[in-house]
């Protein structure tokens, strides 16, 4: 919020320096995001006289002697401007000055002359119109008579002043306002706060025709019309101009320009209606019909509905409760009686509205953060006050005031001074306690230890100790805050979990294997899943919808990783990068039905992708199987199928009988889609794992029991095969298993194919280890080799190799 | 008596011209197998006399020994001589590049996440993680968060439905914790947050570690203190904390914590824009309604609580410039973080 620093000066008296105040007010809790010296840029420019004027033959230039006191009785400046003429104060730059656009006043030929200086505009000035009387005219800015020769201009013409771009939290709506600021600045400072003139005499002249009317106080608990005539339309005084435009308002009457003061002075929105523009000189608050619709000020049609907040006459809409009035109603020059309105609506439906409307304006802003009703009164009293001192209009005997009897402001409560330190963890004396908050225009009564304490109206986010402990060390000054290491605490039993361990060291284990870990956003596209190719009745489709996402391309919440991995993957190719291994750890989700009706399953899923001329899926099976080893889990792999992966290429993974995912090699559709160059898709080896960590969390072993070796003779035996080249590895493993109770490992050790074998032949290489209760003897471990390969002929007409 | 002394310099001799194992075994066969030269004295037993045969036989057994211990010696010699040939051999350039795959490492992100918990489990905070999607009662609601107050707009929420939505801060934990714990509690809650944001310090997504502290007696002192050890061990034991006030719906009162600037130590510089201060996470005393919300007697409890977050803290460690890049996952930015 916009605050000047000479606009503050009339509430308080300020003796400290403008970058003083912004480190107190930052010490108090509102941090100055930006201070602007109005005169910034603007150097060695001073009311200058001119002394003579004559036109330069031949040109259409003037020739001026300026009288700029300290800087030169007599300075040579050439000016185009017709508007200049002798006597004329005139805004004189002179050599070596400097203005707001960045230019640097030097000697300076012009047609055969030398000029020694610039006389400026208003607009070289950075001053409009609404600053300074003359700076609008297409010429010199003239200034008044009395203008002192030789003054900096930055005096002249109010430019030496700050301006404060104040961030207010959203906990103190009453701050905002110069005179909500005015009051902090002047409790800190401990000075007394110079209240704005709020007294106003009616006339006896009363308007019965009006009626006022709330149809929705739940919206609506506040709602003053006062009545006022005989408007007069001018242009506010200068000061006043100044001070709207400063702070982003431009001038536009009197009266109006009344509302925005208000607006920013006491931080309470106000609005006039023409009265003889109203039906029925009636007013009415209600919510709109659904539909129903009002063209606002800015000449645009709002479609309304129910929820929305409406002021009406007796027949139409004539602004839009909070935010905008209506065109309808709007103040012109032929505009004699006027209706003005200080209420309070609804923060959360001002904001709703207008966000729904995509309508933001000063007053909404205010509205949004709350408005309390003692400003709804001091609003009201200050513009009629203002309207009757600039002899505006005449107020007269019609006021009404319709009301929900809820002002919430000025909570009472008792607190003693122990309780209030015992929130800081220090001893702030009581006196100082009783000094900040009665500066702070807190009503503080002791009782001992005890106080009773009444709140100002304005403010509403004061309602227990907690809220007075904030205020009291907020005055009395952080630093006073001792350090001290959870004294009074009990001891607790820190750290992370099982599970939370064996995170980070699956994660730890990939990186050791060459991977990086990445983070993708959560969100995705539908695109997502069309890249990856999923069937229209995929369950991967079922996926949660943000309603609000701030890109269709983060719409929704994804369902499966892999889509991610591939990005990842396609971005690093783009970035010249050849080959690289990534894994991610997070979450997909995964609704139980839509719409949502209770939250989605969030499951840990870990996505591993490879990449490169070096990669192929057995490496990335060796890291899978690894994996596996480290933590003590059996996975048994399948040939499985998915959507996108390469159909001879793609195995699913199963623990303890339960699948828990798959890896594979990427399709080629899938690269061929991928926004890389072509030149790099053909070459181009992908490999990806997605596995459900959320199950594989549930088959960790939480307790190693060592078993001893029982000591018994184990005997090895290794079977060569030839069979078909469409065996699995795993179909064989299962029958030798099946086969032989004694076979406790089998592992293939040995694989090719070969012309010889025969056509569609591959030869297996398995080492048995056979193991038993007792020991096993040679002849045994043949017996069973022997068993076993006859199973083998039988079963998948694989022929033992002698 | 024969004192074999011919015997004796024809064994120096050979001896000295063997110069690997085939000429030791040759030796051995010459000398001392069954039918070699020493063994064939002892033939010659029969022919002496039988008071000799005495002395004959020691002194025949004397040279077996004496050739034995010349022989076992060069045996040595040659097996040390093999061996050395053997590691001059096997000799190899140490120099050459072994690894062909380097390890990889976590992601930045992950890396300050964990070195947060482990600076909180320290001190006896318990990690915890809940869901990422939330209703509005926890999000929201029971922070004291109420439904009209503007401090809603303060975190844009991506919602799901009028009621399901992603949670905009780790707080939520809050309210999760002491629903289900009572105290003393102290917990830490790591975990994603999202908000409808996105520019060069902001993300739709990111990282927030939420702390909680609820026991007897806890305030604002307890607050910094804490904080004073956490950013000493993050930023290096001469770091300061200042707090300033700030306003959080579910703390009061509420403080930002700057840390003091550990790049140029508080003189100001470029990372602290001149001020000597960092702004690094917002806390306080926790809200006595909140504590009302879970059923905790203000009376009895007091707690305090903080959000940190953790790519702002990564942002300011590692020097990264910009949050899109924890999201690019460029593989020259990711191997950085060794």
């Amino acid at each position: 919020m916009k605050i000047l620093f000479s606009w503050l000066k009339d509430y308080v008296d300020i003796d400290c320096s403008p970058a003083e105040l912004v480190d107190k007010l930052f010490g108090a809790g509102f941090e100055v995001e930006e201070t602007i010296y109005l005169g910034q840029d603007i150097e060695k420019v001073v009311v200058g006289e001119v002394t003579s004027i004559e036109k330069y033959e031949g040109t259409h230039l003037y020739i001026c002697h300026v009288d700029c006191g300290e800087l030169g009785n007599d300075n040579l400046i050439l000016t185009g401007a017709d508007n200049v003429f002798k006597g004329a104060k005139v805004p004189a730059a002179v050599v070596g000055a400097k203005l707001p656009n960045g230019i640097e006043i030097s000697p300076r030929k012009m047609a055969d002359m030398v000029s020694y200086g610039m006389l400026c505009s208003g607009e070289e000035l950075g001053v409009s119109e609404d600053w300074i009387k003359g700076a609008g005219v297409h010429g010199i800015l003239i200034l008044p008579d009395n203008a002192k020769v030789g003054e900096d201009i930055k005096t002249t013409i109010a430019l030496d002043d700050y301006l404060f771009d104040v961030s207010i939290t959203a906990n103190r709506p009453d701050c905002q306002s110069v005179l909500g600021i005015a009051r902090e600045v002047a409790a800190f400072l401990g000075k007394p706060l110079k209240e704005p003139d709020y007294s106003f005499t009616r006339t006896d002249v009363t308007k019965p025709e009006i009626s006022v009317a709330v149809d929705a106080l739940d919206l609506c608990p506040r709602y003053l019309g006062d009545y006022i005539y005989d408007v007069k339309h001018f242009e506010s005084p200068i000061w006043m101009k100044r001070r709207l435009s400063v702070c982003g308002f431009s001038a536009i009457d009197a009266i109006v320009d009344v509302t925005n003061y208000v607006l920013l002075e006491i931080g309470q929105p106000m609005h006039a209606y023409d009265l003889d523009t109203l039906d029925g000189k009636s007013i009415l608050v209600r919510r709109a019909n659904d539909g129903e619709t009002i063209v606002t000020l800015d000449e645009k049609e709002r479609k309304l509905t129910r929820d929305n907040l409406l002021i009406c006459d007796k027949v139409k809409g004539v602004g839009l409760a909070g935010i905008m009035g209506g065109l309808n109603s709007e103040i012109e020059l032929k505009t004699s009686e006027i209706l003005l309105e200080a209420a309070k609506f609804r923060r959360d439906n001002v904001r709703k509205t207008s966000r729904s409307l995509g309508l933001h304006t000063d007053a909404a802003a205010r509205f949004e953060k709350g408005v309390d009703e003692y400003g709804v009164e001091r609003g009201m009293a200050r513009a009629l006050n203002l309207v009757e001192t600039l002899g505006i209009a005449k107020i007269g005997n019609s006021c009404f005031d319709v009301n929900a009897g809820e002002d919430k402001g000025g909570a009472k409560f008792d607190v003693t001074v122990e309780k209030i330190n015992s929130v800081l963890g220090i001893d702030v004396p009581k006196a100082d306690i009783v000094r900040i908050l009665s500066s702070l225009q807190f009503g503080v009564e002791e009782n001992g230890d005890m106080l009773s304490i009444s709140v100002p109206r304005w403010r509403t986010d004061v309602e227990n100790y907690q809220d007075i402990a904030e205020e009291i060390i907020r005055e009395y000054g952080y630093e006073h805050v001792t350090p001290r290491f959870l004294d009074s605490a009990k001891v607790t039993n820190g750290g992370k979990s099982f599970l939370q361990n064996k995170e980070t060291s699956a994660k730890e284990y990939l990186c050791l294997m060459g991977y990086y870990e990445v983070r993708t956003l959560a969100m995705y596209s539908e695109r997502e899943l069309d890249m990856i190719m999923l069937p229209a009745d995929a369950p991967e489709r079922t996926a949660v919808k943000l309603l609000n996402p701030i890109t269709d391309n983060l719409s929704i919440m994804r369902t499966v990783m892999s889509p991610c991995m591939i990005n990842v993957i396609a971005d690093n190719i783009k970035n010249g990068h050849t080959s690289a291994r990534f894994f991610e750890l997070a979450n997909v989700y995964l609704p139980k039905s839509l719409p949502l009706t209770e939250p989605p399953i969030e499951r840990k899923t870990l996505c591993i992708g490879a990449y490169g001329a070096d990669e192929d899926f057995f490496k990335l099976k060796e890291t899978i199987e690894g994996f596996a080893l480290e933590n003590g889990l059996d996975f048994r792999f399948e040939r499985g199928e998915c959507s996108y992966l390469h159909p001879g290429i793609c195995a699913d993974v199963f623990c303890n009988g339960q699948k828990i995912g798959q890896l594979g090699k990427l399709r080629y559709e899938i690269i061929n889609s991928l926004e890389i160059a072509e030149g790099k898709k053909s070459e181009l080896n992908v490999f990806l794992a997605e596995l459900d960590y959320s199950a594989i969390e549930g088959l960790y072993k939480r307790e190693i029991k060592f078993a001893p070796d029982n000591g018994k003779a184990k005997v090895k035996r290794d079977i060569s095969l030839i069979c078909d080249k469409k065996t699995l590895c795993v179909e064989i493993e299962d029958v030798i298993k099946k086969t032989s109770a004694l076979a406790a490992n089998v592992r293939l050790i040995d694989s090719f194919e070969s012309e010889k074998l025969g056509l569609g032949k591959k030869s297996l290489t398995f080492t048995i280890t056979y193991a038993g209760a007792e020991d096993i003897s040679d002849i045994i471990a043949d017996k069973e080799t022997e068993t076993v390969a006859n199973a083998l002929k039988e079963k998948l007409g694989a022929i033992r190799r002698v | 008596m024969k004192d074999f002394s011919d015997i004796k310099s024809q064994v120096k001799n050979m001896l000295e011209e063997v110069k690997d194992g085939v000429g030791l075994s040759d030796f051995w066969q010459k000398y001392l197998g069954k039918t070699g030269v020493i063994s064939g004295l002892m033939k010659e037993m029969k022919t002496v006399p039988p008071e000799e045969k005495p002395t004959f036989g020691k002194a025949v057994n004397e040279v077996r020994v004496w050739a034995q211990e010349l022989y076992d010696e060069k045996q040595a010699q040659i097996k040390q001589h093999e061996l050395q040939k053997r590691y001059e051999r096997e000799a190899v350039d140490v120099t050459m590049p072994a690894l062909k795959r380097a390890p990889a490492n976590l992601h930045p992100i992950s890396l300050i996440t964990e070195q947060m918990i482990s600076v909180f489990a320290g001190m006896g905070f318990e990690v915890l993680e809940y869901p990422e999607i939330e209703d509005d009662d926890h999000n929201f609601t029971r922070l004291n968060v109420l439904k009209d107050h503007p401090s809603r707009d303060m975190q844009d929420t991506f919602w799901l439905t009028d009621d399901l939505l992603l949670r905009t801060h780790t707080s939520p934990g809050q309210i999760r914790t002491m629903d289900a714990e009572k105290p003393p509690i102290k917990v830490l809650v790591p975990g994603k947050v999202f908000r409808s944001d996105s520019d060069a310090t902001h993300s739709p997504m990111f990282m927030q570690m939420e702390g909680l502290v609820v026991d007897k007696g806890i305030n604002l002192c307890d607050l910094q203190g804490m904080l004073d050890r956490f950013v000493q061990q993050m930023f290096g034991s001469g770091t300061k904390t200042r707090l300033r006030p700030s306003y959080f719906p579910f703390t009061e009162p509420s403080v930002e914590v700057d840390v003091s600037c550990f790049e140029c130590g508080g003189k100001g510089c470029s990372l602290c824009k001149g001020t000597g201060w960092i702004e690094v996470l917002g806390g306080g005393v926790v809200n006595k309604k909140v504590l009302e919300n879970c059923n905790i007697d203000p009376e009895i409890y007091s707690g305090l609580a903080f959000g940190i977050g953790v790519e702002r803290i990564a942002m300011l460690k590692y020097g990264i410039p910009n949050m899109g890049m924890f999201f690019a996952n460029d593989l020259d930015f990711l191997a950085q973080f060794k």
